[in-house]
């Protein structure tokens, strides 16, 4: 199957760079799949996880925390805020952060910054997620 | 004989030693900076790109003769927020000096200036003269963090966003090469026109915005914000080690210098010791012949 480059950069990294035929990404409106040969795009993109691989059987999983995309040329490109791999993610660290946010939420003081709160929430719980573990 | 030989002898030792720290810390400085420069050069391309991206979608908000989103657009010259890149520590030669300057030369032009400061440097100077800044971020180490310029950057959006201010410029030291360092200062908010101009060759790619081109650039100024914080700390840490290196080695060699010449007094006097023994001596024995 035609397959197209892939690529999630952070300002101080590249988090990945392969070939492949599909890539599931998070949407602002929802997800949405990339195939070889899409028409140039440009799209924002929420907290979520970005499935890359084989059109059909296992694909591997990054934790993205925010960004944006564009396809030209066959080639897409992800922006990112943060982006952490599967095997990348510090589980305790998230499992810490979750807790965190879910004290701050709980409790709820005068001067909680709520959105915040529930951003790191659901960070925390996305790379529970992507890392496969909760 | 202007000082006793002691003397200048302990003076030779006191300045060695200052000679051997100076020494240290330009190998440190010049060990840090080789890591800097990288992290300047790799910020380079994710900025480039970034900014072609947003080019492309400012140009297309325009040929469809839409408004641009309410962050994309310029509101007004009065109000700005300066963001100052300077350093925690001194020992840097003029390195903050030279930023104070410019900050104080940009705050007189501009009044209504908000600041946001980094380095405790440029912190406790204008703290002595009681002005207050937005945030300030103080102890973040040697090294460009990228959180760090996303809490900055995010910071400075923030305000941005609910019209604090309508200009928001980036006053740091530009890394040109080791010796030379250049202050500059960046505009990053309002976007500023030459984005707009197109770069590539041929005709542009037709595309499609998902969900919509204004929620692409609400997505794309704050990537901006934080990636031109970004950037600009790089070069500003990078600049900053360069200084401190070249400080330390003219310290380095200053101190050799004075130990070049308090050597030679050193053995000038002790000369003149013995010439005045011998002379002693001499008269001594004279004194008992005759």
């Amino acid at each position: 199957m035609a397959t197209f480059t892939f690529e999630v950069v952070t300002q101080d990294r590249t988090v990945v760079m392969t070939e492949v035929e599909y890539v599931l990404l998070p949407g602002a409106d929802g997800g949405f799949g990339i195939l070889a040969g899409h028409l140039p795009i440009m799209a924002s993109l929420d907290i979520g996880v970005i499935e890359y691989g084989p059109r059909h059987g296992k694909r591997r999983k990054i934790a993205l925390g925010g960004g944006f995309t564009e396809m030209h040329d066959n080639k897409l490109t992800v922006m990112a805020h943060t982006a952490e791999l599967a095997e990348e993610i510090d589980v305790l660290r998230a499992r810490q952060a979750k807790q965190r946010a879910e004290e701050r939420l709980a409790d709820r003081k005068a001067d909680l910054d709520i959105t915040r709160a529930q951003v790191s929430l659901q960070k925390a719980l996305l790379r529970l997620e992507v890392a496969d573990k909760d | 004989m202007a000082q006793s030989s002691r003397e200048i002898k302990r003076r030779i030792s006191s300045i060695s030693k200052t000679q051997q720290i100076t020494k240290a810390m330009e190998m440190i400085a010049a060990s840090k900076l080789r890591s800097a420069q990288e992290t300047v050069v790799s910020t380079r391309p994710y900025y480039e790109r970034l900014t072609n991206s947003l080019g492309t979608a400012l140009r297309a908000v325009e040929q469809a003769g839409e408004d641009l989103p309410e962050i994309a657009q310029r509101r007004g010259d009065d109000t700005h927020c300066l963001l100052v890149l300077a350093g925690d520590r001194g020992l840097a030669g003029g390195y903050n000096a030279s930023i104070i300057r410019q900050a104080e030369a940009f705050v007189r032009e501009h009044p209504k200036t908000e600041m946001v400061m980094v380095g405790r440097k440029v912190r406790d100077h204008f703290r002595r003269r009681n002005r207050t800044s937005l945030a300030e971020f103080v102890g973040i180490g040697d090294e460009a963090n990228l959180r760090t310029a996303q809490d900055i950057g995010h910071v400075i959006f923030d305000f941005f966003e609910h019209r604090l201010f309508d200009n928001v410029t980036i006053l740091y030291t530009e890394f040109i090469n080791t010796v030379t360092h250049r202050v500059t200062l960046r505009n990053v908010l309002p976007l500023p026109e030459q984005m707009k101009v197109v770069k590539s060759e041929g005709p542009e790619p037709l595309y499609i915005y998902e969900p919509s081109i204004h929620a692409v650039l609400e997505t794309l100024v704050p990537l901006y914000v934080n990636a031109s914080v970004y950037q600009a700390l790089a070069e500003a840490k990078a600049s900053e080690l360069g200084a401190r290196m070249n400080a330390m080695r003219n310290a380095t060699d200053n101190a050799g210098e004075l130990i070049r010449d308090l050597n030679i007094t050193y053995n000038r006097a002790r000369q003149a010791q013995i010439t005045k023994e011998i002379a002693e001596i001499v008269g001594g024995a004279d004194a008992l012949q005759s």
